[in-house]
């Protein structure tokens, strides 16, 4: 089953033409990686999938995407879109309140008063993210107070809190430590049993390990979609052999502005 | 290193410990001078709640200055807050009309008090019919630091990372929840800064005071009556030169009032934001 089908989505900042007529369905239940040089329009892409792009000025956006059967830029309310499809940012952004009001923020958002409910909310949703036994004593504890990793298993569980049905991660382990990288691998892992997964990554191992599916952007095009073992292993396309093995072959490197960025390009 | 790096920085060392000790030396002396000839002056009689020429007492003052800092902050706050909003969260960033307000209250920050007096006095005074009156002082000063306001609040709410209305919004909160439960508590600390300046300012004005609020020293009962505030206190008595002394022991308790207003504000700023960061 589909959980996004994407139709001929066409991106425009301005004069900027940042996507170019993208088609690509993205299966329930599944992790889908977004790999590809820095300014290639994955996170664009990223963006596209729960609105955000909407608060850019001069954004405009051609196409249809539908989230199995609506489409959500007929979607009159972004809110209810948002409540579906939940976000984690490059940077963790926990909001200066305590670790439980971050984790409510959302159900309290959507209408949910009753304190005992919410408690059960910011359990199950702190459970899910792997990080509750850490924070248990501390939920009254601004949440700023927390580790890096810490903050960002708090943003998932702060997104898994009005129970999406989708998550989308952008270059989550970006900013953590290989440690808090490695413990959020594992969860998206677990993840992908209730939620469908949708991940930004410039590590090539992390969408190796973790993804079913790997889509490789190159220049505002979808230059390759596929299962991510035969992406990885037998690249149909060139240009996507090429960013492979230069990323692999460099190691672990999440350097954005890679030399392999002008060789793809010249 | 070589030796001139080496002289060059024990010159910049040397340099900056010499500002240091000249500032600090310049604030505790006038401090001192001041409570040194204040101090013998406070007497239990300068607290009596009635003034008269033979006992210039300063309760009224001390009350009158308590009473238009707040009505000031009351009316100024608000608005000038309200109005950040709009320049960060709703206007277009980087446009015309942001442009020109914020060039408006930068100038509005740098014009004499005085100015503000007449004009408090033509306007409130005179042309509204408050007469010399806390009510007229109180909106003469509240205009007087509402670009003070407006300044700290947009910079307070510009300094909120984007992150956090991204991670507010992608949550399905809408734009009036994400600005008051996640922006606003973050640049808490950087308005109420704004706040604690434009009450020094306001506690400290006497020009925009005299012509406005009037000059007479009783308890205010009516916001339509005179009344004057610890400062204008000090510059009535300083001119009717009877009672320089019991100008200075006012100074001192000015000086008391601010370091008050200073403790208890961090105070209250810091149960505030104790749960948050």
């Amino acid at each position: 089953m589909n959980c996004f089908v994407v139709r001929d989505l066409n991106l425009h900042y301005g004069d900027n033409h940042a996507l170019k007529d993208i088609t690509l369905d993205m299966k329930y239940r599944e992790i889908t990686a977004l790999i590809g040089p820095s300014g290639c329009g994955k996170s664009t892409f990223l963006r596209t999938l729960n609105r955000m792009n909407d608060l850019i000025e001069g954004c405009r956006i051609d196409g249809s995407i539908r989230l199995f059967d609506d489409d959500i830029y007929a979607m009159s309310d972004v809110s209810v879109l948002r409540k579906r499809v939940g976000m984690v940012f490059q940077k963790p952004n926990p909001f200066p309140m305590s670790v439980f009001d971050n984790v409510a923020f959302g159900p309290r958002t959507h209408g949910i008063r009753s304190r005992q409910e919410l408690e059960m909310i910011v359990e199950k949703s702190l459970r899910d993210a792997a990080i509750w036994d850490e924070v248990k004593d501390r939920l009254k504890k601004p949440a700023l107070s927390l580790s890096g990793g810490q903050q960002q298993r708090l943003c998932i569980a702060r997104a898994l809190a009005v129970s999406p049905e989708v998550l989308l991660l952008d270059e989550p382990t970006s900013a953590l430590d290989p440690i808090s990288t490695a413990k959020i691998e594992e969860l998206l892992d677990e993840l992908k049993a209730k939620y469908t997964v949708v991940i930004v990554t410039h590590n090539m191992q992390q969408a190796a390990l973790i993804s079913d599916r790997t889509a490789f952007f190159l220049l505002g095009n979808l230059v390759e979609y596929g299962e991510t073992k035969e992406l990885f292993s037998n690249p149909k396309d060139e240009r996507t052999r090429e960013y492979i093995s230069v990323k692999v072959g460099a190691g672990n490197s999440r350097s954005s502005s890679s030399p392999d960025v002008a060789r793809l390009v010249g | 290193m070589n030796r001139d790096a080496k002289i060059k920085e024990g010159i910049m060392k040397w340099l900056v410990q010499i500002s240091m000790i000249v500032t600090t030396a310049v604030l505790a002396f006038i401090v001192i001078f001041v409570v040194v000839k204040g101090l013998p002056y406070i007497k239990p009689s300068l607290f009596s709640l009635t003034y008269n020429s033979e006992n210039v007492s300063l309760m009224p003052a001390l009350l009158s200055t308590v009473i238009l800092t707040a009505l000031a902050l009351v009316i100024a706050v608000p608005f000038g807050v309200f109005a950040s909003i709009f320049l960060v969260e709703y206007a277009r960033r980087g446009s015309k009309i942001v442009k020109l307000i914020r060039a408006m209250s930068e100038t509005l920050a740098g014009i004499p008090s005085i100015v503000f007096g007449l004009f408090g006095m033509l306007f409130f005074v005179t042309f509204l019919g408050f007469g010399f009156s806390v009510l007229a002082g109180a909106l003469t000063l509240a205009i007087m630091v509402l670009p003070i306001v407006l300044r700290a609040s947009e910079e307070a709410l510009l300094s909120v990372s984007d992150g956090l209305r991204e991670g507010s919004f992608s949550l399905g909160a809408g734009k009036l929840r994400t600005i008051f439960k996640v922006v606003l508590p973050a640049a808490a600390p950087g308005i109420f800064g704004g706040v604690i300046l434009s009450s020094g300012r306001v506690i400290g004005e006497t020009a925009a005071l005299i012509y406005t609020a009037g000059t007479v020293a009783q308890i205010p009962v009516s916001p339509l009556q005179s009344a004057r505030t610890l400062s204008v206190h000090m510059y009535a008595l300083s001119g009717e030169s009877l009672h320089v002394g019991e100008g200075y022991a006012t100074a001192v308790v000015l000086l008391a009032l601010v370091a008050v207003i200073n403790v208890a504000s961090s105070a209250i700023l810091k149960r505030t934001v104790r749960n948050r960061i």
